[in-house]
């Protein structure tokens, strides 16, 4: 069922946002905490809701409209792995390692997805559809290995049948 | 006043005593790594624990105050033991090319090892592999040195308020970096060198020209001149076991010819000549009543700073090169000419107390002669290594001049490495280009020491000259702040004439000078210069008998059309992200 929402949520982005029109809104948030360096950690948050990252040049606004440097900017963006200076996939895929998940084969699961996606963890795919992460514990132990797409939870699963899963998400 | 007990010794203390401070008090040494006396204590190295009875957990002597009948020992077998643990943890970590390293035998992290009797490092699992930073032309980082003890970003942030460094990621992962992982070369950084001063370990140092210049000296084609500044000689002798504070003018003339440079001249003449320049720049100004007030242009630490950060004070900014660019001119252009020699054939070598220097001399306005007017800057710290491999023991030489005809120079010249030296050569020489008279006692007092920010008022005639004199970029900021807002305000701002010095205690204190430079030492390398001023015979830049021949011989009058075309500059803006020049 869960599967089925996802799907229609997606097709709708038929018209991908351009990243430039974003800016504006941007500065409106930047406007509301002018020469407030203290309130940066919220900034970002705001600023990353807004592009899915955060780029150079968001980062470059952020500090000069909060009188801060740059190198202050990115030691925080960097501190905290929320944070993400590259674009995200579409779909945000999650493979547990969690101790459960860990002990019955989330590697080998890690490992396969890795490889069919020729990404890293943390990374991107070049057609943007997926990003990889690796998480510890979502609290599915009895269904393990693990993996979240998106938000929903997929448990046992097989090297096999991986792909298969993924496939579903545009 | 509190009393306790160390190691079972009594000690009273006043009261906010850290217990680091009260065992010095009493003679107990408790070894430290991130600590500093010139930076606000974190306690992020942890070596300096102690155990304070009633107290569980072990304290850290250097960020805990002493408490009232407080019982505290600093070498039980916990404390050893523990100590012995985080030294161990740090070391498993670190690349420990001692032998190889520059920092070899100045290096804190080696002090402490050998303290704390560290004889094998256990295994403590994997070691981070991570590429050195060679993108600034003036400092070279290496994080695998780093120790993570935040000495250099907290004088770059707080001190200087550049803000260059930062600490990137966390946990195991954490580093010092830079913007956007880009390398200094590609930051804010404006390459003061004051984090290379900080730096426990061999993470941070200057980018080294020795090689180029061996192999110059080598070449007998190549006719190589050096020039020395003023800081570097209230300096060199502790790099071979002098008091901080002596003076080797004399010894490095003579250290430098045994290394058999063709021509051994001193930066001290160009500073006079600078001096002359500068001056009559502010004379006039002061005039027209144009572009007040005038700042000085000496440090290039301090231009960066200003094209990055204050980018519209740039028309109150001298236009007069510094003394190491005005000589790099000369000896390429006068030099050659009035001794019949081939331009192309003389190599440019200046021996600087800084790292910012190597960033001034290649950039692209430096080329007024035709050539790159300097060709290799030497820090201190480098031409003490190479007098060392050449087996000069600077101690022992004779006092020998410098050479004619860019070597001759005046106590004001000297001052110029201390805070306050520019600004005190200036007045001397501009109340007799206002006045036609010689200013009598020629001691400024109020410019002199290491207050961050000195005003004075000096009376020329009927105008009472307002000066001010700021050293380390975070004082520079407080007193440019002000000189903004009051450029803003009316258009016009309380002082005529600014000198401003990128590093703390001026070039004394610069980044390219022996490791280990506390403020105290700073002071103590300052009072050596204001002592050899006060030993020369002649003390004002105007007297300079061979700054007179030059302008007699070749450049006609200060401020002259060649005067402009050879010994001044201009200034760009830069981006506060990358530090590289913005078009206009």
């Amino acid at each position: 069922m869960s599967d089925q929402v996802q799907q229609e949520n997606h097709q709708c982005r038929c018209e991908e946002v351009k990243e430039e029109e974003l800016y504006p809104k941007l500065a409106e948030i930047i406007a509301e905490n002018r020469n407030k360096p203290e309130n940066l950690i919220m900034v970002l948050h705001k600023a990353q809701n807004l592009f899915g990252y955060l780029p150079k040049r968001v980062q470059q606004e952020v500090a000069e409209g909060l009188d801060l440097s740059l190198s202050q900017v990115h030691g925080v963006i960097s501190f905290y792995s929320f944070f993400s200076t590259s674009p995200k996939g579409r779909n945000s895929v999650k493979v547990c390692l969690g101790t459960a998940c860990y002990v019955r084969g989330g590697q080998r699961a890690l490992a396969k997805v890795k490889q069919e996606l020729s990404v890293g963890v943390g990374e991107t795919t070049e057609d943007r559809r997926y990003s990889l992460d690796v998480v510890r514990c979502i609290g599915a132990c009895g269904l393990a290995p693990a993996m979240l797409v998106n938000d929903d939870v997929y448990g046992r699963v097989k090297t096999t049948k991986l792909m298969e899963i993924l496939q579903k998400y545009e | 006043m509190i009393k306790a007990t160390i190691n079972k010794v009594e000690v009273e203390v006043p009261e906010g005593t850290t217990i680091l401070e009260a065992a010095k008090k009493v003679h107990f040494s408790i070894p430290t790594l991130c600590h500093h006396p010139d930076l606000t204590p974190e306690g992020s190295c942890g070596i300096c624990v102690v155990e304070v009875k009633g107290f569980p957990a072990l304290r850290r002597a250097c960020v805990t105050q002493v408490e009232k009948g407080w019982a505290i020992e600093t070498n039980s077998a916990r404390v050893r033991k523990a100590r012995r643990e985080l030294v161990e943890l740090i070391l498993s970590d670190h690349v420990a090319e001692c032998l190889t390293c520059i920092k070899n035998g100045k290096c804190e992290l080696q002090d402490v090892a050998r303290d704390v009797g560290i004889r094998e490092i256990g295994d403590y699992g994997s070691k981070r592999k991570k590429p050195v930073d060679t993108s600034s032309t003036a400092i070279v980082r290496d994080p695998n040195k780093c120790i993570l003890c935040g000495r250099c970003l907290h004088v770059c942030s707080d001190i200087q308020t550049v803000n260059a460094l930062t600490l990137d990621k966390r946990g195991f992962d954490t580093s010092i970096s830079t913007t956007l992982n880009l390398g200094l070369g590609n930051s804010a950084c404006v390459n003061c060198g004051q984090c290379t001063v900080f730096c426990p370990v061999g993470a941070l140092y200057e980018r080294s020209h020795t090689e180029e210049v061996w192999k110059a000296l080598n070449n007998p084609d190549l006719h190589v001149v050096v020039q020395e500044a003023p800081a570097v000689r209230a300096q060199l002798g502790e790099e071979f076991g002098m008091e901080p504070g002596s003076l080797v003018s004399g010894k490095l003339h003579a250290g430098l010819r045994r290394m058999k440079f063709d021509a051994v001249f001193d930066t001290n003449f160009s500073a006079d000549l600078t001096i002359l320049e500068e001056g009559t720049e502010v004379v006039n100004a002061i005039k027209s009543g144009r572009k007040l007030p005038i700042i000085t242009s000496c440090s290039p630490g301090w231009i960066k700073f200003m094209e990055t950060f204050y980018p519209d004070l740039r028309g109150h900014i001298s236009t007069a090169k510094s003394p190491q660019q005005m000589f790099g001119t000369l000896a390429k252009t006068y030099y050659p000419e009035i001794k019949g020699l081939d331009a192309n054939k003389i190599v440019s070598v200046s021996v600087m107390p800084c790292t910012a220097k190597k960033f001034e001399s290649e950039r692209p306005e430096m080329k007024s002669s035709g050539y790159q007017d300097v060709d290799y800057v030497l820090t201190t710290r480098e031409l003490a290594r190479m007098m060392k491999e050449a087996g000069i023991d600077l101690k022992e030489l004779p006092d020998e001049p410098a050479d004619d005809p860019l070597g001759e120079y005046t106590g004001a010249a000297t001052i110029f490495g201390a805070t306050g030296g520019v600004m005190e050569a200036a007045l001397r020489s501009a109340y007799f280009l206002v006045t036609g008279k010689e200013l009598e006692n020629l001691d400024i007092l109020p410019v002199r020491g290491m207050q961050g920010v000195k005003e004075a008022v000096v009376p020329v005639d009927a105008l009472n000259l307002k000066v001010a004199v700021a050293h380390g970029l975070g004082n520079a900021r407080k007193l440019l702040d002000k000189v903004s807002a009051q450029l803003k305000d009316g258009g016009t701002s309380e002082y005529h004439f600014i000198e401003i010095m990128a590093c703390p205690g001026g070039c004394v204190g610069g980044g390219g000078q022996p490791w280990g430079g506390t403020m105290a030492r700073r002071a103590r390398r300052g009072e050596a210069l204001y002592a050899e001023d006060k030993s020369l015979p002649k003390r004002r830049s105007h007297e300079n008998a061979s700054v007179k021949r030059l302008y007699e011989k070749y450049l006609k009058e200060p401020n002259s059309e060649k005067a402009h075309h050879l010994l001044h500059t201009h200034y760009v803006r830069r981006s506060a992200f990358d530090g590289k020049p913005i078009q206009e």
